[in-house]
């Protein structure tokens, strides 16, 4: 089956109107470092003690000394949200990146091996797939106990089966190149094959996914926080802001809104970044 | 005997947002299409044959600028609204394209895809349209088309497929039709006769084609006439015993001349010479595209 | 003179997966090929012959069923360790473009280096001039070794293909449809490169393609496939003049020529 001389080198390649997907990486990138830094640099910049408790202040209006109010025990609402960025933050992304390195080597193994290797790595993946995130990790957290590290590990091997799947699927695609079957030729063991052409290669789909994850991944930890089962209290979480502000929404609507408010923006930070790479490295949406 | 097509200097350019001007894809061409005539477009790939043929449909992308003028059955096509092109398209000109597996919808039985194309011009009803689908798949030789009009394409073969897709172009009697490259993604066996499935076509219906094609071979079997293009450029047009007996261009003679096919065996085959190669054309493409970014 | 390279009764199905239904028919079925030291074998067939399975299965990519693949005297399929990986370095494959060829995101030099690598054949010195070398032999500015593949045009990268297939000195080069996605000019240019190179080098080849045009121009013998089996093997002349099988005659019909190819040739320019 022939196909046709090189597609041709149309003006269109060369002139092509370029889109802009970096206005999407730069907007996300921005969010996310801005969150990131003020969450790195939380004892530098909160204006107050995120543990301290004052009954003088409780439910207290924001003024300049409390810019985002205090909470039902007169704890500053800013310096909370700040701290509680820090664990929200880091569990999210310590989860999908734990994600990302078991889900890579799985993946590529089962794209490019195929067959038994294929089928079992797959079809255990499956069976995670099989229950909802929140149940799963619930129930994580029922058998292990609550705490943060337990969210991570249970938000970890929640997207691991989907990474994995994105990471096979791309590994697939590349491997049927015929540089692929050329660098065996040339005496490439699979290992030197799968580390030098198919990996580098095959990896842009599954970047993409991780940082959508990364979303998700944050409003699971919010999730499980409001539950009381991630970030353990006193240590200040996102979710658990929620949770306890959901009481006094009428009285004092600020202990509720500004920690939604935040979680809002930094899941649109990861959703841009995503957004942006996909246009990059998966155009076709492989990763869908 | 009036002109089907005519083609009066036209010129078709992609605008690059803040990038340096590229070549013209397409460049003052100017040919007429008799009624009933195959006419065959061959180059290489660059040469913009492709861009060509998809101006005369209308379907160029919307950075495309069309300069010169293209008439159909003396009506002109460029600045024509895309609701005029559209009811044109289907009824009074019609085109098919390289991969048929790409031109049908893998879900769709196929004889309802033909009967689609006759219902979206002519308020005709579905059992009518059915009955002229089947009668067209079995003129252009489908086995048993009744019973085959449920499949879906992937039930048939590449070359079934490329008919069908023929079928489906010819359903509403198409004064023009365009094929861009039909037969090169078929083996060779069934290119032959796809090639004499056209021609018969064209000799019962008096259909006039215009064939884009990069092989010479194509060309020599079917063509009345053929125009040879390089880079955006009609260099020469001819009937065909005319080209093959004596090409004129130094291009057109160098392709005939690299033809593997005709040269003797194991000879050194003679190389057509830079200024004429499709090399040549990528290259000048990639400099101006460095000296581009180089300015902007 | 022993053959290089003698492929017997060669099976080989894609099962499909499936335990129900119909079985499909067989990729190869009971294919027998050789190769003389130094002659080409053109291999002709269309999309479905097996060609491109034969070919994996020489090189030692793909597994057959059964029957053996026999590369100087010795049997492919028992190699391994350092056996294989000189048998690797002996006989290389040559694919047909566009794109999925050379890793895109590697510069063409190391391509061409890839086999000195994974051989470990001479320092990182010698390699590096070795690249310029081969880009040299085959008509490539070596300027180029640093470009990526996106940047170089059809026939460049094939020639980088050429030379990344010659760099381990291999006395037999499988071709998969070289020159089949290439432009007629650039067709023509890749193929008198390969003539020279093997006149050069005395390398056999095994001359994979659909085109009999071409595969006719450059092969010394002729084998015909159809549906997974050898229907015609002969040297190049008889097989083109009097084909004995059916199928062969249909493929010399079917191939639309230039009417004037027999009787005149129009003046040619000067070749290079």
């Amino acid at each position: 089956m022939t196909s046709t001389a090189n597609p041709p080198a149309k003006s269109l390649e060369v002139g092509a109107p370029r889109r802009a997907p970096s206005r999407f990486i730069l907007l996300g990138s921005l969010i996310l470092a801005f969150l990131a830094l003020v969450a790195i640099a939380a004892p530098l910049i909160a204006p107050h003690d995120p543990e301290s408790v004052d009954v003088h202040r409780v439910l207290g209006a924001p003024d300049l000394q409390h810019p985002f109010g205090s909470d039902v025990l007169g704890r500053d609402v800013a310096s909370r949200i700040i701290y509680g960025l820090r664990a929200s933050l880091l569990v999210s992304v310590s989860a999908v990146l734990a994600s990302l390195i078991l889900a890579v080597p799985l993946g590529l193994l089962a794209g490019y091996f195929g067959r038994w290797v294929d089928s079992t790595i797959s079809r255990t993946l499956d069976l995670i797939l099989v229950f909802p995130a929140m149940l799963l990790a619930v129930t994580f957290i029922a058998i292990l106990g609550p705490g943060s590290v337990i969210a991570a590990l249970a938000i970890a091997v929640i997207y691991l089966p989907i990474l994995a799947r994105v990471m096979r699927t791309s590994t697939l695609i590349v491997a049927r190149n015929d540089y692929v079957a050329g660098s065996r030729a040339r005496g490439a063991s699979h290992l030197r094959v799968l580390v030098t052409h198919v990996a580098p290669n095959a990896f842009g789909p599954v970047i993409v996914q991780a940082s959508v994850l990364s979303a998700f991944a944050l409003q699971l930890e919010a999730g499980l926080s409001f539950l009381g089962l991630g970030t353990q209290p006193p240590t200040p979480s996102l979710g658990g802001m929620l949770a306890d502000g959901r009481e006094v929404l009428i009285q004092a609507p600020w202990v509720e809104i500004f920690p939604g408010l935040v979680i809002v923006i930094a899941v649109l930070g990861f959703t841009f970044l995503g957004e942006g790479l996909r246009r990059i490295f998966d155009p076709r949406g492989v990763g869908e | 005997m009036s002109a089907i097509l005519s083609l009066d200097n036209v010129g078709v350019r992609f605008n690059a947002a803040g990038a340096a001007p590229p070549a013209p894809a397409v460049d003052g061409v100017s040919l007429q299409l008799h009624r009933g005539e195959i006419f065959g477009i061959v180059g290489e790939s660059g040469s913009g044959k492709s861009t060509l043929a998809n101006a005369v449909m209308g379907l160029l992308p919307a950075n495309a600028a069309v300069s010169g003028s293209i008439r159909i059955n003396d009506r002109e096509v460029v600045g024509l609204d895309d609701e005029a092109l559209r009811s044109m398209r289907g009824d009074e000109v019609s085109m098919i394209f390289q991969d048929p597996t790409a031109s049908l919808d893998p879900t769709w039985p196929v004889g309802d895809q033909i009967a689609e194309t006759i219902r979206a011009h002519y308020p005709v009803t579905a059992r009518e349209a059915k009955a002229r689908a089947i009668a067209l798949m079995g003129e252009v030789g489908i086995a048993d088309a009744a019973a085959r009009y449920s499949d879906v394409p992937h039930r048939f073969s590449g070359g079934q497929r490329q008919r069908i897709v023929i079928a489906a172009a010819l359903a509403n009697n198409p004064q023009l039709l365009v094929a861009d490259e039909p037969t090169t993604a078929l083996d060779v066996t069934i290119q032959a006769q796809v090639l004499q499935l056209i021609d018969k076509l064209r000799r019962d219906h008096g259909t006039t084609v215009l064939l884009i094609t990069h092989d010479l071979g194509v060309v020599s079997m079917i063509c009345d006439r053929v125009g040879v293009m390089y880079g955006g450029k009609l260099l020469e047009t001819a009937t065909t015993e005319a080209l093959f007996a004596n090409p004129a261009h130094p291009y057109t003679r160098a392709l005939f001349a690299a033809n593997p096919a005709g040269a003797p065996r194991g000879a050194r085959l003679p190389v057509i010479p830079a200024e004429w190669s499709v090399e040549s054309l990528r290259d000048a493409e990639l400099l101006r595209a460095a000296i581009g970014a180089a300015n902007g | 003179m022993a053959d290089l390279l003698r492929v017997e009764h060669l099976r080989k199905s894609y099962s499909g997966g499936r335990p129900w239904g119909r079985k499909p028919p067989p990729a190869l079925n009971d294919v027998s090929v050789s190769v003389a030291r130094g002659r080409t074998l053109g291999l002709v067939g269309e999309s479905g012959s097996g060609k491109s399975t034969l070919g994996r299965c020489i090189l030692g990519l793909t597994r057959p069923d059964s029957g053996a693949v026999i590369f100087d005297g010795v049997e492919v399929q028992a190699l391994s360790g350092r056996a294989l990986a000189d048998f690797r370095r002996r006989v290389q494959p040559v694919f047909q473009d566009p794109f999925g060829s050379l890793d895109p995101r590697w510069p063409a030099g190391r391509s061409v280096r890839e086999s000195l690598d994974c051989f470990g054949i001479g320092t990182p010195a010698d390699r590096e001039r070795r690249v310029l070398d081969l880009f040299d032999r085959v008509g490539l500015n070596p300027a180029l070794a640093g470009r990526l593949p996106t940047h170089l045009s059809g026939g460049q990268r094939q020639r980088v293909g050429i030379a990344a297939a010659l760099a381990s000195e291999p006395e037999l080069i499988i071709a998969d449809e070289p020159v089949s996605a290439l432009d007629m000019s650039v067709q023509a240019q890749i193929l008198n490169l390969l003539m020279d190179l093997q006149k050069d080098l005395g390398v056999a080849s095994v001359f994979i393609s659909h085109d009999l045009g071409v595969v006719e121009h450059v092969s010394d013998e002729i084998a015909v496939m159809y549906h997974g089996e050898i229907v015609e093997t002969g040297d190049t002349e008889t097989v083109m003049t009097s084909p004995r099988h059916d199928y062969t005659r249909t493929l010399l019909a079917a191939i639309p020529r230039p009417r004037s190819s027999a009787p005149r040739r129009p003046p040619c320019p000067q070749p290079t």
